[in-house]
């Protein structure tokens, strides 16, 4: 009876898969294999766990305060549509998305292009590839705090960097961060020193997967290597570049830390943006319902943006 | 250096062209400089801020060095703005969020690629759903979530959340996927149980994924920001990101520059080190925002 259970069990499919076995299977004390729900289950538990309590639930929490006025002193309290109606009669609030999608469009325009420029350029430098790699991930490798604690000082309009340098040609004092028109463009422009450095990285290892034959190909039909770059390199390209725009775009509506450390949203509310003002609203005016409704609102239109997004670059992505 | 491909762009051909070769040769020359610049020279800036007398930032800040090499300042941050301390804060931040992200990733990575629950796939599902839910968006809710499990000011407040990190778990099954499948059943026949075959199988083979996560958690902690700064109120609890803009409001200038030299060692010798692992890390995630 044993061995019928055995050579039963021997045609189990799962045994057959273990290819390249050097004795047959038969030779092998085989053990009954159970499929391992309970062990699946408690292996899977900390993931569930931690997703549970610290993504899923705060996720769905914020739906629910922001239909809710919670001062965490007394019981929430069901209000509807109130914090969503208050934040939009909040003057703060236009201002705050003007400023915001200001930011991402001068980050677009200073930030997209240039890690593509820097990565094609360093891709073709045949001496110090290495350097260039290490000099130009260097500012990603400082914590932001610290880099914009830094840029304070260099953009200090009586002992800063900038200003020392520009004078000695004779230009400025500029105010940088004091001036209501200044002061997006150059947390922008700190932004952008601090990010492209992990951009440059992961177009330089898309680069390297562009066949050589296509720029052989080109070569042999007359290209010159302006035209290589333009009709090769990059539409090879397009599929990293339209994913990382849209990251882009997402990232850089939520910054905070820049506006935070280095303007604390002003001169008068010119730097305030959407994160920066959810953070008031809960952690300085204990109103945790509009933060969570104004939460609540840019994640859907994040959503949107890259709904819309995805589909308006689906045909350009796949053909 | 290291060229790894037959030709890009440029060809050996071109290259020899000399209106290709000096253009080639002039740009490489700027890119050094303009690198070197903008790389190297804010990092060599807090170098000798930190080593100045606070005077020379003042009156002289295009000095390329201190008129008088002070290394007390260091000292003095160290002791005076327990920059030793808030590093230490820090340190433990960081130490218990890897462990955590390695630790929830590896596992549920291994149940859903190897062990394969029932429901496992929707789990999976699930898990990447949040990576299109950005953090900071339910920024209140995770503070109200943590506030009712009391865990506000201790470190769980930072570790545990950091374990919800769907690009963790999305890379290790990619990688428990791809290895061969025989492994895990001849393990199996020769009688070793889940834990066994965790531990023992494919760990050890895991070693280059776990290194590439492992740098990338290390890196991402010590850059937090507005998370330990809304989880940890309590001051002394702070890590050195967010006690840094609180004390550059009062502290002498040159020890809060101290502080920032001492803030981007850590992190700067880590990527130094692993630059390599770091650039694969990068690279092959691709999708890190």
């Amino acid at each position: 009876m044993t061995t019928s259970l055995r050579r039963a069990r021997q045609v189990r499919p799962h045994v057959g898969l273990a290819a390249p076995a050097s004795r047959p299977a038969a030779d092998r004390p085989l053990r009954h294999r159970r499929r391992p729900r309970l062990a699946g289950w408690l292996f899977l538990l900390p993931m569930v766990l931690v997703f549970g309590c610290f993504a899923w639930w705060p996720i769905l929490r914020s739906l629910v305060l922001s239909v809710q006025y919670t001062n965490l002193v007394d019981p929430p309290t069901w209000v509807g549509l109130d914090n969503f109606s208050n934040l939009l009669a909040d003057p703060l609030l236009w201002t705050t998305v003007r400023n915001t999608v200001w930011f991402v469009l001068l980050a677009l325009v200073f930030g997209f292009p240039l890690p593509i420029l820097l990565s094609v350029v360093m891709s073709e430098l045949r001496r110090f590839s290495g350097l260039f790699r290490v000099l130009v991930y260097l500012p990603v490798a400082i914590p932001p705090v610290v880099a914009v604690l830094m840029w304070k000082w260099f953009y200090d309009p009586d002992f800063g960097m900038f200003n020392q340098v520009l004078g000695v040609f004779g230009l400025g004092p500029f105010p940088w961060l004091q001036d209501t028109a200044t002061a997006m463009p150059s947390l922008v422009l700190e932004a952008t020193w601090a990010a492209s450095g992990s951009t440059v990285l992961i177009y330089l290892a898309a680069l390297t997967s562009v066949p050589g034959e296509l720029y052989e190909a080109a070569e042999i039909d007359g290209a010159s290597i302006w035209r290589r770059v333009w009709h090769v390199t990059l539409p090879q390209l397009r599929g990293v570049l339209l994913i990382m725009l849209l990251l882009q775009i997402i990232g850089t509506f939520r910054v905070f830390t820049e506006p935070f450390v280095l303007t604390d949203g002003g001169p008068e509310d010119s730097t305030v943006t959407i994160l920066l003002l959810i953070y008031r609203y809960a952690f300085i005016n204990g109103d945790y319902g509009t933060a969570a409704a104004l939460g609540v609102l840019l994640a859907l239109a994040l959503g949107v943006i890259s709904a819309v997004y995805l589909r308006l670059t689906r045909k350009w992505s796949r053909t | 250096m290291s060229d790894d491909r037959g030709r890009g762009i440029v060809s050996d051909i071109d290259r020899r062209r000399p209106w290709v070769r000096r253009p080639l040769r002039l740009i490489q020359g700027i890119l050094l400089l303009a690198t070197l610049l903008v790389g190297l020279g804010p990092i060599l800036w807090t170098a000798k801020g930190a080593l100045s007398p606070t005077q020379d930032l003042l009156r002289d800040p295009l000095r390329l060095w201190p008129s008088s090499v002070e290394w007390g300042n260091l000292s003095t941050a160290w002791t005076d703005l327990r920059v030793g301390h808030y590093l230490l804060n820090t340190v433990v931040l960081v130490g218990g969020s890897w462990f955590v992200q390695l630790f929830v990733a590896a596992a549920g990575a291994f149940a859903l690629s190897v062990l394969r629950p029932r429901f496992g796939r929707l789990v999976y599902g699930a898990v990447l759903a949040t990576l299109f839910v950005p953090g900071s968006v339910s920024l209140v809710a995770l503070y109200l979530t943590v506030l009712d499990l009391s865990l506000v000011n201790s470190p769980w407040a930072v570790w545990l959340p950091a374990g919800a990190h769907a690009f963790n778990v999305l890379i290790m099954k990619q990688f428990f996927d791809a290895l061969p499948r025989e492994l895990y059943q001849a393990a199996q026949v020769d009688g070793a149980g889940p834990i066994r075959l965790f531990w023992q199988i494919v760990m050890p083979m895991s070693r280059p994924i776990l290194a590439v996560v492992s740098l990338l958690a290390v890196m991402e902690g010590w850059k937090d920001f507005l998370w330990p700064m809304v989880a940890i109120s309590d001051a002394d609890a702070q890590p050195l990101a967010v006690a840094l803009p609180r004390l550059a409001e009062t502290a002498e200038q040159n020890t809060v520059i101290a502080g920032m030299l001492v803030a981007i060692i850590p992190p700067l010798v880590l990527f130094l080190v692993f630059q390599r692992h770091i650039v694969r890390g990068i690279s092959f995630t691709g999708l890190k925002g």
